[in-house]
């Protein structure tokens, strides 16, 4: 089974590729219309600026591919971190962005009700995760599993069934999500041990059997 | 609630991990990937790999080492020593690293630190400051890596905090010097006066001898993550057992 790791020019995707060839997955990283078009799942990662993922997403001509080849046609895609809010409507990270339009909702900075510790933004370092969907993502990991952030922005979807997982920093936000064959995690599986093998895993089980 | 940080540190020299004390008579404590992978399974819950002897040298890490790091742990990790320019940092970055960590190139070129903040983000960039008392004042140093070319800097070490920040530093590492290796526990008051002044995670490094050592630098100084070298390189603490205290002590950690 073949996995297509996205490849816009955002940030690292060398954890995410060695999690999932750990995990027994055939994978490829690209930007190929063709090679995405053939894997059986496709992964969005990503780290740093919305405004700016869009833009090289839309250089490459790899918005339509996701939103209407993949996401449409309920093929497996996984977006992690900033591949996560791409796949909203728009974003307010340094003024107002469209967004992939995949699943509907928001991006907004993450506002704890002040900056002094403990709820310092950027949030970085591993917080505690509380499953809403135990049947996907989360599926047989234990209730409460730490998992690695590094953000500042997070999701709002519109439809409060499309949260997967919920965390706290100052404030509760989403950052799972899952909305048919579209998953997301605003965490960084591939940098969060056990727990993120184990997650990584469910989506591997859940692609293989679209 | 976010779990405050247990982070091991391995100080690399010619692709082995060494450790010395108060940044000298440096011995071998093993080798880079088996440390690492160690240190991942027993629950740290990020690493910090400095090349000591890189900044005075005028070397920087191989990112060959890097990559190789990168394959066997998952956990995110830090690469510090020598990084002078974003082609040194970028290809860290790419080879598997999540931040990096610039020490004597950011004072010698402060805005290195705009630079790498504004092309890779602020999350992945930090700032490690080497600082001691002189003449009344928490100082500066830097080439702390090699005693022979150590020096003071004229910046007053929580000017620098405030300066790296406003300048996107995402994450300060202050290493308190007088308490390095020496294992009699965190400058606490040091500590205290940097989280005043840093708007950003604090990790303290310096001076871990004993698990209430850990316990009191996050009550006290309220950092976010606790840095150390010798106690974990030498089984004198060990990692799973003092993450499980520090909980039962209600200290927030990811068990």
């Amino acid at each position: 089974m073949t996995i297509a790791i996205i490849d816009y020019g955002m940030g690292n995707l060398t954890s995410v590729r060695n999690a999932l060839k750990h995990l027994g997955a055939d994978v490829v990283v690209s930007h190929d219309p063709g090679v995405l078009r053939a894997a059986k799942g496709v992964v969005l990662p990503g780290v740093g600026a919305f405004g700016e993922g869009m833009a090289h997403l839309h250089e490459l001509g790899l918005a339509s591919i996701i939103k209407d080849e993949i996401a449409a046609q309920n093929r497996p895609l996984l977006g992690i971190c900033l591949g996560m809010q791409l796949l909203l409507d728009d974003s307010t990270e340094h003024g107002q962005h469209k967004g992939l339009g995949v699943i509907p909702g928001q991006v907004r900075r993450l506002a704890p009700p002040s900056n002094d510790p403990p709820y310092r933004v950027p949030h970085v370092g591993w917080n505690h995760v509380a499953a809403s969907k135990t049947d996907g993502l989360f599926k047989g990991l234990p209730e409460n599993e730490a998992f690695y952030f590094v953000h500042s922005f997070v999701c709002e979807p519109e439809r409060p069934e499309d949260a997967a997982g919920w965390s706290e920093h100052g404030e509760r936000f989403v950052c799972a999500l899952e909305h048919g064959s579209v998953w997301a995690a605003q965490f960084h599986p591939e940098k969060s041990h056990k727990a993120g093998l184990a997650l990584l895993n469910n989506w591997l089980e859940f692609a293989s059997s679209c | 609630m976010l779990a405050r940080r247990i982070i091991p540190c391995l100080d690399v020299r010619d692709g082995r991990v060494v450790k010395g004390v108060k940044f000298q008579n440096h011995e071998d404590v093993g080798g880079i990937e088996e440390l690492a992978r160690r240190y991942a399974q027993e629950g740290a819950d990020e690493l910090v790999f400095y090349d000591i002897s890189a900044s005075p040298s005028g070397r920087t890490v191989e990112p060959e080492w890097v990559g190789r790091v990168a394959r066997q742990i998952d956990i995110p990790f830090c690469v510090a020593g020598g990084i002078r320019s974003l082609e040194h940092a970028r290809a860290r970055l790419f080879g598997g690293a999540d931040k990096i960590s610039i020490n004597t190139p950011a004072l010698e070129h402060p805005d290195l630190i705009d630079a790498l903040a504004t092309e890779f983000g602020s999350q992945c960039v930090v700032v490690g400051i080497d600082s001691r008392v002189i003449d009344g004042d928490w100082r500066c140093h830097k080439n702390t890596g090699d005693p022979s070319k150590t020096s003071t800097e004229h910046r007053k070490t929580l000017d620098w905090i405030r300066e790296v920040v406003d300048r996107g530093a995402g994450e300060i590492v202050l290493n308190c010097m007088d308490q390095d290796g020496v294992r009699e526990g965190y400058d606490i008051d040091q500590l205290a006066a940097a989280r005043e002044a840093c708007s950003v995670p604090l990790i303290a490094s310096g001076g871990a001898g004993a698990r209430e050592h850990f316990r009191d630098v996050f009550e006290q100084a309220n950092v976010d993550g606790a840095l150390a070298a010798s106690v974990f390189h030498k089984a004198v603490i060990a990692i799973p057992e003092l993450k499980s205290w520090l909980s039962s002590e209600g200290v927030e950690m990811r068990v």
